[in-house]
């Protein structure tokens, strides 16, 4: 056998070696939405706020609008109150989904972590969290005018994440 | 005073030994280039002391564990006052630091075995042996002291109590199952030094493969018994009555399994016929590569799995380093120092010889998909590609025609000739036992379930094809012996060896067939009083009840069981723990285990009114994948005690004694 | 058959043990739907656990895909419908059974071209090592010589 040709073991190894090392740095159970830049589904619900008012997807349209998954049972969502508060002050429209929730829960948990939300679209069996695919609270969407799904924030919404990440999405596509 | 000084002793040990390592890898190499015959033997005893010193940090850990010495972080991460001293002891490898630790013990426990068996082999190739295993072992300390030290403390402020071994890791399957599969992962480092070190010495003859042989073995039983043990871990703990999951850490060890067996049987051609030369020592090297690469899989958290560890990414990069040094170190000698063509040893069609070939390239085939199916959804994700999983659907297609395919070779391969072999010859041998594996393969399903299932049919012919032709084989081999008992005393381990582990496989391809086809599993609501069959079998819940264990809470509950046809009775009592510690529940299954079916019962959610949702299972056969493996095993250690490996090592010791005086 | 049976004894030693399993009580009416849902639901990784098929999963997500799998077979959808469903809201991630498409081909390619590759090797190899030895002899006599030797070398 030609003996470069045995060479070329080493070398493949070491291109397996170079995938490892950049999978070193990355986090494997990150991954982005399977709804990216497609439309936000379809949906009809009542609000939290009232259970007589009902919504459907047009609520989204005409300007750009952060969608934040949260319930009251969930312990991150408590922790990035503050972050959504923040981002609010910046004059972005913002609505919550209030995922497998009951209503007193849900309204109890704004009142006393705040409420940075135009409304909350009431989803105490999860169908329209299920239509967006999202597996965990807290999940943030951020839609456009026109009601496509442009950035999705899996999980926790860190301080540092508001300047460095949602912002500069919000920018882009407003 | 002087226990509260254990673990600084063990931390000291633990630089002891990487000293003793670095000496073991340097003195002896340096010897064998300077010829000087003092620095070769210092390979041995530091090797001894190597092991002692690991054995003493070891055993300061274990102190540490069963002294509640929480001050300890690995202590304190991982155990907990309550828990009982057999889990104080098994919770040492129930984390990273610890379990490397005993990856380690157990390296120098093999190098030091290594060097201890082989006083009678020339000087220079144990020194080179011993190098490499120290260089390894070194590695292996290196990565402990810098990113996994085991003895760090939680000093000055030390908790009151632990934060408690996982509950899925309290239980005998676990305790045991982790020792195993490190013996069998770093045994093969023992195989893989002797092969670097015949590359080094450029002296790539039989003799090699015969000193390396029964390593091979004992590591593959060893690695088998491990494999088998995880399965019957997952099986019963993980609770779903799956007993492989394709999942990437039970990929991670078998892919060393795969090359491991092609070893073995490539091991054996050059050894009895000189072929081969290159292929057997590129196959050491790959299956102790595989090992490496296992750990960094497990331990790196590249890939999501229910069995890896917590991860970190400075410990995986120190073990890519570590993997990636020695693997391209070792690929590079070979590539460069292999031999260029051996002397053509001729070999036809129908010989042994070429369904050894085969079958290497089959394992070869097998093991190169389970690497591609584990990593792909790696390579994409680097490449940004999206991410995907792979799972068992694919492996399941891929690897049931390649295991047919394997064993139509593997039922020819003991009845064939080295070198060459008439077609008519093989056929007159085998005829008889291809139509009965034909006949009771095809007519099996039908009789058994009443109805006619391919794929049982496939994996019983495919089976029966392993075992009937040994059978004849065997026959053949007494009746020229003149009485069967005179036949069968002659018969030699190594090939007894062969037979029950050609065996094994075939019982646990039976097992893996019945048990996928005929597993039968009813979800049901269950109350006192209500009654329920399944596969024959009725349930009936007795009683409910609450108890409270060690350290944890259970709702438990007693089913009565009859069997349909001779209306036996037996009791099973599953249960639903919560662990207090952590506030993990967990399901306590029932199993009613037998040789031919196994009786599952798990139980689920309360649904209210006293009822309770249970999972029942009736699975045939399925101790057999088990007990194939322990065959198997059996085997790979049977054909160690042949004699042949015992008188060519007093044989050379005579040889070496005479010359060195 | 009675170290079998001792085996078979020695690995079942432990009669209770522990597990995480997720337990639902459905019932079918037709077996071949039922057959559908477990095969269905084996073959979807959960989208939020470490690596568990949607079935094994005791996660709420796995049990609300359960759930919707369940409802999608009683509406009487195709097992490819119902895959799509699923896809289009969590992505080819949940697939263990990954699509073939561009980027899977080698998936798929590479272990058919080693086994066709390694058969060409076979041939190869086994036709060059044939030829290699004693060319003199016929086939036939080459038998012959090969069994004396053999059975000279185990007696």
């Amino acid at each position: 056998m030609k003996r470069w040709l045995l060479l070329l073991l080493p070398l493949g190894f070491v291109g397996i070696a170079l995938f490892f090392y950049q999978g070193l740095g990355r986090d494997p159970t990150a991954r982005d939405s399977a709804l990216m830049a497609r439309a936000f589904p379809a949906f009809e619900a009542v609000t939290l706020e009232d259970a007589n008012r009902r919504v459907d997807e047009t609520l989204l349209r005409g300007e750009v609008t952060l969608v934040n998954v949260w319930g009251e049972w969930c312990p991150a969502c408590k922790q990035e109150m503050p972050q959504l508060l923040e981002l609010a002050d910046h004059g972005i429209r913002m609505v919550g989904v209030n995922y497998r929730d009951r209503r007193e829960k849900g309204r109890a948990f704004l009142d006393e972590y705040g409420d940075p939300f135009e409304l909350n679209i009431f989803d105490p069996e999860g169908s329209l969290g299920f239509d967006l695919g999202v597996y965990g609270a807290p999940e943030t969407f951020l839609v456009d005018a026109d009601g496509v799904i442009r950035y999705h924030h899996k999980g926790y919404i860190a301080p540092s994440d508001v300047q460095a990440r949602i912002l500069p999405e919000v920018e882009k596509w407003r | 005073m002087a226990i509260e000084i254990i673990p600084e002793v063990g931390h000291f040990a633990l630089m002891m030994a990487l000293v003793m390592a670095i000496i073991q890898a340097v003195v002896p190499l340096a010897g064998v280039a300077t010829r000087r015959s003092l620095w070769m033997a210092y390979g041995a005893p530091m090797a001894a002391g190597q092991f002692v010193f690991l054995a003493l940090a070891y055993l300061c850990l274990s102190a540490s564990y069963l002294l509640d010495d929480f001050s300890v972080a690995n202590v304190a991460n991982n155990s907990n006052s309550l828990l009982p001293w057999y889990y104080k002891a098994s919770a040492v490898w129930g984390n990273h630091e610890g379990s490397v630790l005993l990856w380690s013990l157990m390296l120098a426990g093999w190098g030091f075995a290594a060097s201890a068996f082989s006083t009678s082999l020339p000087r220079d190739m144990v020194a080179r042996v011993q190098s490499v295993m120290a260089m390894v072992s070194a590695g292996f300390l290196l990565f402990i002291l810098l990113t996994s030290n085991p003895f760090e403390r939680l000093l000055p402020n030390v908790p009151a109590d632990g934060a408690d071994l996982n509950p899925l890791l309290q239980d005998f399957g676990l305790v045991v199952h982790p020792p195993m599969l490190y013996m069998g992962y770093v045994g093969f480092s023992v195989v893989f030094a002797f092969a670097i070190a015949a590359l080094m010495g450029g002296r790539l003859d039989a003799a090699w493969t015969r000193w390396a042989r029964p390593w091979a073995n004992v590591a593959w039983a060893f690695l088998t018994v491990g494999i088998a043990l995880g399965s019957w871990w997952a099986y019963y703990e993980l609770g779903w009555g799956g007993w492989w999951f394709w999942d990437p850490v039970e990929n991670a060890s078998l892919l060393p399994w795969l090359t491991g067996t092609a070893l073995l049987h490539s091991l054996a051609v050059t050894e009895k016929r000189g072929s081969f030369k290159s292929w057997t020592v590129l196959l050491a090297i790959s299956t102790f590569s595989l090992s490496l690469m296992g750990t960094f899989l497990v331990r790196s958290g590249v890939l999501t799995s229910v069995h890896a560890f917590a991860n970190d990414p400075s410990r995986g990069f120190f073990i890519l380093v570590l993997l990636g040094v020695t693997v391209t170190l070792s690929l590079l000698l070979f590539a460069l120092r292999a031999p260029r063509v051996s002397h053509r040893v001729g070999f036809g069609w129908l010989s042994r010889d070429s369904l050894l070939l085969v079958n290497n390239l089959l394992l070869v085939i097998m093991t190169v998909t389970v690497l591609l199916g584990t990593l792909y959804p790696l390579i994409l994700d680097s490449l940004n590609l999206g991410k995907i999983s792979v799972g068992p659907p694919y492996f399941n297609a891929l690897f049931v025609p390649l295991t047919v395919l394997l064993c139509a070779f593997m039922g020819l391969g003991p009845s064939a000739r080295w070198k060459r072999m008439g077609a008519r010859e093989l056929t007159t041998k085998l005829w008889l036992a291809g139509a009965g594996a034909l006949v009771i393969g095809v007519l099996a399903p039908l009789l058994y379930a009443g109805q006619w299932n391919l794929w049982v049919s496939l994996g019983l012919v495919a089976a029966l094809w392993i075992v009937l032709p040994l059978v004849r084989d065997v026959i053949d081999k007494c009746r020229h012996a003149g009485s069967l008992g005179r036949g069968l005393a002659r018969l030699s381990p190594a090939y007894w060896g062969m037979v029950l582990g050609h065996l094994g496989l075939a019982v646990t391809l039976v097992g893996v067939t019945v048990v996928s086809n005929y597993n039968v599993e009813r979800n049901v609501r269950m109350a006192p009083d209500v009654t329920v069959e399944v596969a024959g079998y009725q349930f009936t819940m007795r009683e409910l009840t609450s108890r409270r264990g060690p350290n944890f809470l259970a709702d438990t509950s007693l089913i009565e069981v009859r069997r349909g046809g001779d209306g036996r009775t037996f009791m099973m009592h599953p249960e639903k723990r919560l662990y207090l510690a952590t506030g993990m529940p967990m399901t306590q299954v029932a199993l009613r285990p037998g040789l031919f079916r196994d009786l599952y019962v798990a139980m689920g959610e309360d649904l209210g009114g006293g009822s309770y949702a249970m999972r029942i299972q009736y699975k045939p056969f399925v101790r057999w994948l088990w007990l194939g493996a322990l065959l198997m095993a059996a085997g790979a250690v049977l054909a160690v005690i042949d004699k042949r490996y015992r008188r060519v090592a007093t044989r050379r010791g005579a040889a070496t004694r005479r010359v060195t005086p | 058959m009675a170290l079998m049976r001792l085996l078979a004894l020695l690995v079942g030693l432990l009669v209770n043990v522990a597990s995480l399993a997720a337990i639902e009580v459905r019932s079918f009416d037709d077996p071949v739907l039922e057959r559908r849902y477990a095969d269905l639901t084996a073959s979807m990784r959960c989208p939020l656990c470490e690596n568990q098929a949607i079935d094994d999963s005791n996660a709420p997500i796995a049990a609300d895909m359960r759930q919707r799998v369940f409802e999608l077979l009683q509406e009487g959808q195709s097992d490819s419908e119902i895959v799509d469903h699923m896809v289009t809201r969590f992505g080819e991630y949940i697939l263990y059974n990954p699509r073939l498409e561009n980027r899977t081909y080698l998936l798929w390619g590479v272990p058919i071209a080693l086994v066709v590759l390694a058969t060409l090797l076979v041939i190869l190899l086994v036709r060059a090592r044939r030829h290699a030895s004693s060319q003199a002899l016929s086939d036939q006599e080459r038998e012959r010589l090969a069994a004396l030797l053999n059975r000279k070398r185990s007696s």
